[in-house]
């Protein structure tokens, strides 16, 4: 069983290809710039069968089994380790690839390495340096640069993403940091940064909760071509 | 070397030197030589040439006749309205008589409309008062005394229950006053074998029945030979005119595609049918173009000037007509439908260079509606091929995609897409064309008893109104289905009139000239508001839904409690609702005879009819108010597919074909930004979604990749936007030539990928 968000059957940004995409419910941070705050609470969501999950996927064969896949998101998917490691094993079994949208937190444990066992592809998030973790998510960044190093162990293909708010992350320091931290590390395929975007307010305001980032605007270019600078710099694979 | 010299040598080659001979050769049968002479391309578009000086300064030209006729009143540029169209009516005119490499207008001078009364005299009448002109008193006159047209004859046999479906509108678009189009001539025939070979074959054809004995259908058979062999003559007369000798085959590219163009061009004279398609010609033209190439002869430079120059000119065909039409299909739609590319029944592409030619007139020219240019899909078509189909879909929005894997083992590998979606084998069968029913309509007249829920005049048969607090599914299944059972009756009959009259008043000698003696008919119905009725179902059957009535006793509104699965997203419940309903619908449109034993079929499609549609029919039980918009073909409604695209097409590809063989029209709307982040990505993208699609046995896909922002911005200044192309269910329009409430309506649709 899960608990699902939502699902969304036409993916074109989460993994290679067309991908079906279960964002499930809960999450551990509370990312400042975060635009989907109605995934934060579980409880919360559609309980959904596993077995359901990959009937739906097997539906969607045509569109998602040759070229594309399935990816699970959320809210924080590793919340929800048990109902992982059995669905991306079963996907796998049917010949699905299988990504999953991670923050990182998570133990090294058994399970983690389960999961990770059926696992085609990570979507780590890097939010901050691991010294400002707490002041953007509000959790220790320890865990989320622990399962970098697991992965890249593992050997697992890894795409980074850094979401870049002007004022809180993508500074040219961070963005050298991380660069820093991932270059010369195999396993990643690609490095995007993610420019911040407001579309999420209205989710705020629905919630009644208050914008945690009042009167931050999207990064301009500039912004954007200074966190870039040191990834590419570094050699690493960065998206346009 | 001299000129005179150089001329002499590059005279015109014998016409079928250097190709693979075969049975071609014996019997009129364009496919075989097609089969055997035709190279596949599996490469890029690496190779293409741009517009050349002369194309681009010609295409100026044109751009600037088009602003001066939208600037027109009605947007007629210029009618004759003295002289009632024949293939051999006009004079020859011309845009610049020494730029034009391919030669041919459809009276004589661009843009310059012709008056064909035989479809319908009044509609002739009306469309030349609304744009401000009269037809002559004495041409009026002799109409009336001497020409009996098509629609005189179809209102002599009409019945009242007839009059009644039309008026209400519960059946809309029928052609009984207009030519019904959806016949597709097999033009490469002129190319391929000059017009002496094509008369003599249909002389043999006549001859083969001088012994018969003489029923209706050796006579009608007769006589309707005798008038394809008098439009064949009249043809050769007309080229004559541009100085072409079609008597004789094709010998170069360019004659092929002039000859090809002008057997066409002969079509649009005679016949202002609701859809004049062009067939599938690029490929075959590839095969003379690419014997020039090799001989020499021809540079890629002027194979792709030659087909820059037909596209200008199947870009300037016009006909005449009212804005009751206007209203129904909107944008001066004619439907030159192109098909491109597809399989061979032997494995072979039928992708050649001239498929990408063609396709890549819409960067050389821009985007554009015409020619409708619709690619035949198949999951085995060069990788290289669908990326260039996916790349230039992105950049102006102007591609059809239509599933050659689901067609192919059904209708060959030599068959064309007549309008939007209905596919007929080139020169063996026809369509006799039946606009479409109104489902959602109908739903709600088995639900008020037969009385329409606007006029409150009984037009279905008369029954009770329901009278239950809450609709009950079962019980109005079962008046769901009586009510199909006689709206089926009602249509097919009232179709079988229309084309019985067609033949008889409006006959189109021009393109049968192109058929084989045997001809396969089929009678395409049609359904409208799929969606809404499915919706609507499903809102009984697992919501509550309360009917509100009004003074008159009819339910006018329906107030829905709790929720229900809406079509569009991979559910079920709901999907094998829509699914049954066009069997059923189908089933009964098969149990009623028809005219000239026309196989009976349907199509899911509604051109732009969806917000007439959607005018003339009251709230729903879906929730849809009176006069909002339906969603077109059979797309799911706006906004109700909350699953993303994906679901939303593996909803619609559960509809069976085999039930709608006329065609099942979608239309897929993407923003931009929404289908990649980069080039590469989104025509992978978009060549995995076609793939996906036509996987599941879907048939048709419009494809539309644009911002919301930039069809707004083209609603307030569309000066700025002379070719700013969308696809609408089954063709494409200029999105400025929309109705102000059509323009909405794409606007609104269901854009996947709103971040």
């Amino acid at each position: 069983m899960a608990r699902v968000h939502s699902i969304e059957s036409c993916g074109l940004f989460d993994g290679p290809g067309v991908r079906m995409v279960v964002f499930l419910q809960g999450c551990q941070m509370r990312c400042r710039y975060c635009h989907n705050p109605d995934t934060w609470e579980l409880p919360g969501g559609t309980v959904m069968q596993e077995s359901d999950l990959v009937a739906r996927a097997r539906r969607f064969a045509p569109y998602i089994r040759r070229r594309g896949g399935v990816t699970v998101g959320g809210g924080e998917p590793l919340l929800q380790r048990h109902f992982l490691a059995r669905y991306f094993r079963d996907l796998q079994a049917e010949g699905f690839h299988t990504a999953l949208d991670t923050n990182g937190y998570a133990p090294d444990d058994a399970l983690t390495r389960q999961v990770l066992a059926s696992t085609n592809l990570v979507i780590l998030d890097l939010k901050a340096l691991p010294e400002d973790y707490p002041s953007v998510t509000g959790l220790s960044g320890v865990r989320t640069f622990g399962f970098l190093d697991l992965l890249t162990a593992l050997d697992i293909p890894t795409w980074i993403r850094h979401v870049v708010v002007p004022g809180l992350t993508g500074s040219a320091a961070t963005a050298a940091g991380l660069a820093q931290r991932l270059a010369g590390r195999r396993n990643i395929e690609r490095v995007e940064l993610l420019p911040y975007h407001r579309m999420g307010l209205a989710k705020y305001a629905q919630m009644g909760l208050q914008d945690p980032l009042p009167g931050t605007e999207p990064p301009d270019a500039a912004y954007l071509a200074a966190a870039a600078e040191p990834f590419r710099a570094a050699g690493l694979p960065l998206q346009p | 070397m001299s000129t005179a010299m150089s001329i002499q040598l590059a005279k015109n080659p014998e016409p079928w030197a250097g190709f693979t001979s075969g049975p071609w050769q014996d019997t009129v049968d364009v496919r075989d030589f097609i089969q055997h002479n035709l190279t596949p391309f599996t490469g890029d578009g690496d190779f293409l040439a741009g517009p050349t000086p002369r194309t681009a300064a010609l295409w100026t030209r044109v751009l600037d006749l088009f602003r001066q006729e939208r600037a027109s009143e009605k947007g007629v540029l210029d009618v004759d309205p003295t002289l009632p169209s024949t293939i051999t009516a006009f004079r020859a005119g011309y845009i610049d008589r020494d730029q034009e490499l391919i030669v041919g207008l459809q009276t004589d001078a661009p843009l310059k409309r012709a008056l064909m009364p035989n479809g319908g005299l009044r509609m002739a009448q009306a469309a030349l008062t609304e744009t401000g002109r009269e037809m002559p008193a004495d041409l009026v006159a002799w109409y009336a005394a001497h020409r009996k047209t098509h629609n005189e004859g179809v209102f002599d046999a009409y019945t009242p229950e007839m009059r009644a479906v039309r008026k209400s509108g519960i059946v809309t678009g029928l052609p009984d006053a207009y030519g019904r189009g959806r016949i597709i001539g097999d033009y490469r025939r002129l190319a391929l074998y000059g017009a002496d070979r094509l008369i003599r074959a249909k002389e043999a054809e006549k001859t083969a029945t001088d012994f018969e004995p003489m029923s209706d259908t050796v006579i009608r058979q007769r006589e309707e030979t005798s008038e394809q062999i008098r439009a064949l003559k009249a043809i050769i007369a007309m080229a004559a005119t541009y100085g072409c000798d079609v008597r004789r085959p094709a010998a170069t590219g360019r004659e092929a595609i002039q000859w090809t163009y002008l057997a066409y061009l002969a079509a649009t004279k005679e016949q202002n049918g609701a859809a004049m398609s062009l067939g599938r010609v690029s490929s075959f033209w590839d095969i003379y173009l690419q014997r020039d190439i090799a001989a020499g002869r021809l540079t890629e430079e002027q194979a792709q000037e030659l087909i820059d120059d037909v596209v200008i000119k199947l870009r300037l065909i016009r006909f005449l007509r009212t804005d009751e039409y206007n209203q129904l299909f909107t944008g001066d739609p004619v439907w030159v439908t192109e098909s491109i590319a597809g399989m061979s029944l032997d494995g072979r592409t039928q992708v050649t260079k001239s498929s990408f030619r063609i396709l890549h007139t819409l960067r050389n020219l821009g985007a554009s509606p015409e020619p409708n240019l619709t690619v035949l899909w198949s999951e085995q078509l060069p990788e290289g091929f669908k990326r260039f189909c996916a790349e230039i879909s992105i950049g102006t929005s102007s591609i059809q995609y239509e599933n050659d894997d689901l067609m192919r083992p059904r209708y060959g590998d030599d068959y064309g897409i007549a309008c939007c979606v209905s596919p007929m084998p080139l020169g063996k069968a026809m369509q006799f064309f039946g606009a479409r029913a109104n489902l959602a309509k109908t739903l709600l007249y088995a639900i008020n008893g037969g009385r329409d829920e606007l006029s409150g005049e009984q037009v279905g048969p008369a029954g009770s109104v329901v009278a239950d607090e809450v609709l009950d599914f079962d019980a109005v299944m079962v008046r769901f289905d009586a009510m199909m059972e006689w709206l089926a009756r009602v249509y097919v009959s009232t179709l079988n009139v229309i084309h019985y009259m067609h033949d008889r008043y409006c006959y189109e000698a021009a393109q049968m000239a192109f058929y084989d003696r045997e001809v396969t008919r089929t009678l395409g119905c049609g359904i409208a508001g799929l969606s809404v009725v499915a919706d609507s179902l499903s809102a009984i059957k697992y919501a509550k839904v309360r009917p509100v009535r009004d003074a008159r006793g009819l339910v006018v509104d329906y107030h829905i409690e709790g929720t229900y699965p809406a079509y569009g997203n991979d559910d079920d419940r709901v999907d094998t609702l829509a699914v049954d309903v066009v069997g059923r619908f189908m089933d009964k449109i098969r149990r009623i005879p028809t005219y000239r034993n026309a196989i009976p079929t349907q199509s899911v499609l509604t051109i732009t009819s969806n917000v007439v549609y959607g005018k003339k029919t009251g709230s729903t039980p879906d929730g849809r108010k009176h006069g909002d918009p339906f969603a077109p073909g059979a797309n799911p409604m706006h906004g109700r597919d909350a699953l993303g695209a994906v679901a939303s097409l593996t909803s619609v590809a559960k509809l069976p074909f085999d039930e709608a063989r006329d065609g099942i029209s979608n239309t897929f709307s993407i923003l931009p930004q929404a289908l990649g982040r980069c080039d590469s990505d989104r025509c992978t993208n978009l060549t995995n979604i076609l793939d996906g699609y036509f996987a599941q046995s879907a048939q048709h896909m419009n494809v539309n990749v644009l911002n919301r922002e930039t069809l707004r911005e083209a609603m307030a200044h569309p000066e700025r936007f002379p070719q700013l192309t969308v696809r609408v269910s089954g063709y494409a329009v200029h999105f400025i030539k929309l109705t102000r409430e059509q323009q909405e309506d794409v606007v609104n649709r269901t854009f996947h990928g709103a971040v």
